[in-house]
């Protein structure tokens, strides 16, 4: 659609007396609803509406899902509670307990690591911040739903088992 | 008694025509609405897995609406508050009265005239009946005792006044011409032809007129352009704001009502009502035959037609949702087959000799679908211009009510005068 030829600011152009009697530009403009509806009762199929839950839409591998954390080898958090994703987060959605690591390698882990989803902006931020890669958010899940507000606040455990299947 | 049971019989088939049409025009409104924007509109509600097209939304509506809580503000003036909405569907309702939507039926020997009421002085009736509809709207303004709803009733009397002149002029012109003011007499007038190939109707020789009533009627309904009452860009939901459960859906209801009969009432003065272009009530009988044959044969070839498109969609989309929705086009090339059976069968029966008095029903009949087909347009026409055109600003509105409309009306019967003077 192009807006060239259009009047700009208040400078309107002068209409003709045909275009001032009203009835010719209506019947020009039922002239083009009607061409939409034929269309769209013809090629049903090709209309753009996307029949959500049966068809999804493709995201595309960039998309920022809901987050997990990555886990060592051991599968303990490679999270260092080092705060920095809480510190970015614009939404002051991420909520840190450190506490100290028994490997003398490991400076600390997090004893409780939350992100109240209800609060996220899903900007990415703490994924940039992560000096140790351990927040991810290409899970790919966009429907997230619950009964009631807690719920929506996930704890280190969820986010360490985070997959694409499965729901809150 | 047996005029009783006759007028019954009447009442009962408008009441049905009206609410059948109310659910039809709800799901053409949606349908119609989505497709103009390249959506799908509503395709969720179904019984057993059978869809309709969206035609079991209305339905369910109403359901949903009858079971809600009413939620009524508490400073309402009780007795106008729950009055309102009754007011206004019993004036949609009334108007059908003098509407002819046939010429005569003959049962058991009996010519029938098929209007429920045949007043001689029914265009008064329609224009009296007609504004009756703004109190009730006034009313629900006012009862709910909010500002946004009295702006909505505020802006339905300005509008009203201003429009129910020009809807008059409009129609005074069309009195001159068919010199009644009996709804029948017009409507029976409209079958001649002039000079041999165009219909005496309405339109054709008010044609100025017609494009007056056309508007005023666009605005006595309340319809885009001219919801200003409702106008929920600047006055949230207008007079209705404040009603929920069973008396919005009453409100929603009699909108749709009103959109009939402007339709009917456009059908019916302009447009010949009941009456077959160029096939006059006598033509009609004495072809009867021929014109049975024909129509069960064209209905019987078109039911194939969309039975083939609903087999062939079948094939296309097999296992497309994997439950019970998928059964949907073979049923719909089922039922459509057995139309099109139905219709071969009545063509065996022989419809070429029908016989006088089943020519006379078929007349009857033929009449009847005239009238609906052309109400279906009309209505059909209030949805389309509905999706097509912005709303009116308030100036705007004055300006063509006062300034534009009502010099051309009286323009328009001051040369009708003349004119049936002069001829």
């Amino acid at each position: 659609m192009s807006f060239e030829g259009l009047p700009r600011g208040s400078a309107a152009k002068k209409q003709s007396f045909l275009e001032r009697t009203y009835f010719p530009e209506i019947i020009r403009g039922l002239v083009v609803t009607m061409r939409h509806l034929v269309k769209n009762i013809l090629h049903t199929s090709e209309m753009p509406t996307m029949q959500y839950p049966e068809e999804k839409r493709v995201y595309g591998e960039r998309f920022r899902g809901r987050h997990r954390l990555m886990q060592r080898e051991d599968g303990s958090p490679r999270c260092v509670a080092c705060q920095m994703c809480s510190t970015a987060c614009p939404a002051d959605c991420i909520t840190i307990e450190a506490a100290e690591h028994p490997d003398p390698e490991i400076e600390k882990y997090p004893a409780s690591f939350q992100i109240d989803l209800l609060r996220c902006v899903y900007c990415g931020l703490c994924e940039e911040a992560c000096p140790c890669d351990a927040i991810r958010m290409d899970t790919g899940i966009y429907e997230i739903a619950a009964d009631s507000r807690s719920s929506f606040v996930v704890d280190k455990d969820f986010l360490l088992n985070n997959t694409t299947e499965g729901t809150l | 008694m047996t005029i009783v049971y006759e007028s019954l019989a009447k009442i009962g088939f408008m009441f049905a025509v009206i609410m059948g049409m109310v659910v039809v025009l709800i799901w053409m409104e949606r349908k119609g609405a989505a497709f103009i924007q390249d959506r799908t509109g509503p395709n969720r509600a179904s019984i057993a897995g059978i869809r309709l097209a969206g035609l079991i939304h209305p339905v369910a509506d109403v359901f949903k609406l009858l079971f809600k809580e009413d939620v009524a503000p508490a400073n309402r003036h009780r007795a106008l508050y729950n009055m309102a909405p009754w007011l206004v569907m019993t004036v949609a309702l009334s108007t059908y009265a003098v509407i002819p939507f046939g010429d005569f039926l003959t049962v058991a020997g009996r010519r029938i005239p098929l209007v429920v009421a045949n007043l001689d002085v029914g265009m008064l009736y329609i224009l009296a009946v007609a504004s009756l509809g703004t109190y009730g709207i006034v009313m629900a303004g006012w009862a709910a005792n909010n500002k946004f709803t009295f702006l909505g009733g505020m802006r339905a009397t300005a509008q009203m006044i201003s429009y129910e002149i020009n809807m008059g002029l409009a129609l005074l012109g069309l009195m001159l011409v068919f010199g009644s003011l009996r709804v029948t007499d017009i409507a029976a007038g409209q079958a001649d032809l002039i000079w041999g190939f165009l219909p005496k109707w309405g339109v054709v020789v008010q044609p100025v007129g017609f494009l007056l009533f056309l508007t005023t009627v666009y605005a006595e309904t309340n319809r885009n352009p001219f919801d200003l009452p409702e106008g929920e860009s600047e006055i949230v939901a207008g007079y209705h704001l404040e009603y929920s459960s069973l008396k919005f859906a009453l409100f929603f209801m009699a909108e749709y009502a009103h959109m009939v009969i402007g339709a009917a009432l456009i059908a019916t003065l302009y447009f010949g009502g009941y009456q077959v272009p160029w096939l006059p009530r006598p033509a009609l009988e004495e072809h009867a035959g021929l014109l049975l044959t024909l129509l069960l044969a064209g209905t019987a070839l078109v039911s194939v037609l969309i039975s083939v498109a609903f087999l062939r969609r079948a094939g296309r989309e097999r296992g497309k949702f994997g439950d019970a929705r998928d059964r949907e086009p073979g049923m719909g090339a089922g039922l459509w087959l057995i139309i099109a059976l139905a219709a071969l069968a009545g063509l065996l029966q022989n419809p070429w000799h029908i016989g006088p008095s089943g020519a006379e029903a078929f007349a009857s009949f033929i009449q009847i679908g005239a009238f609906l087909a052309k109400l279906v347009f009309f209505a059909w026409l209030f949805i389309w211009v509905r999706w097509t055109l912005p709303r009116f600003r308030y100036d705007q509105l004055m300006h063509v009510g006062w300034k534009i409309m009502l010099p051309l009306g009286v323009a328009n019967l001051l040369v009708t005068a003349l004119v049936m003077a002069l001829v």
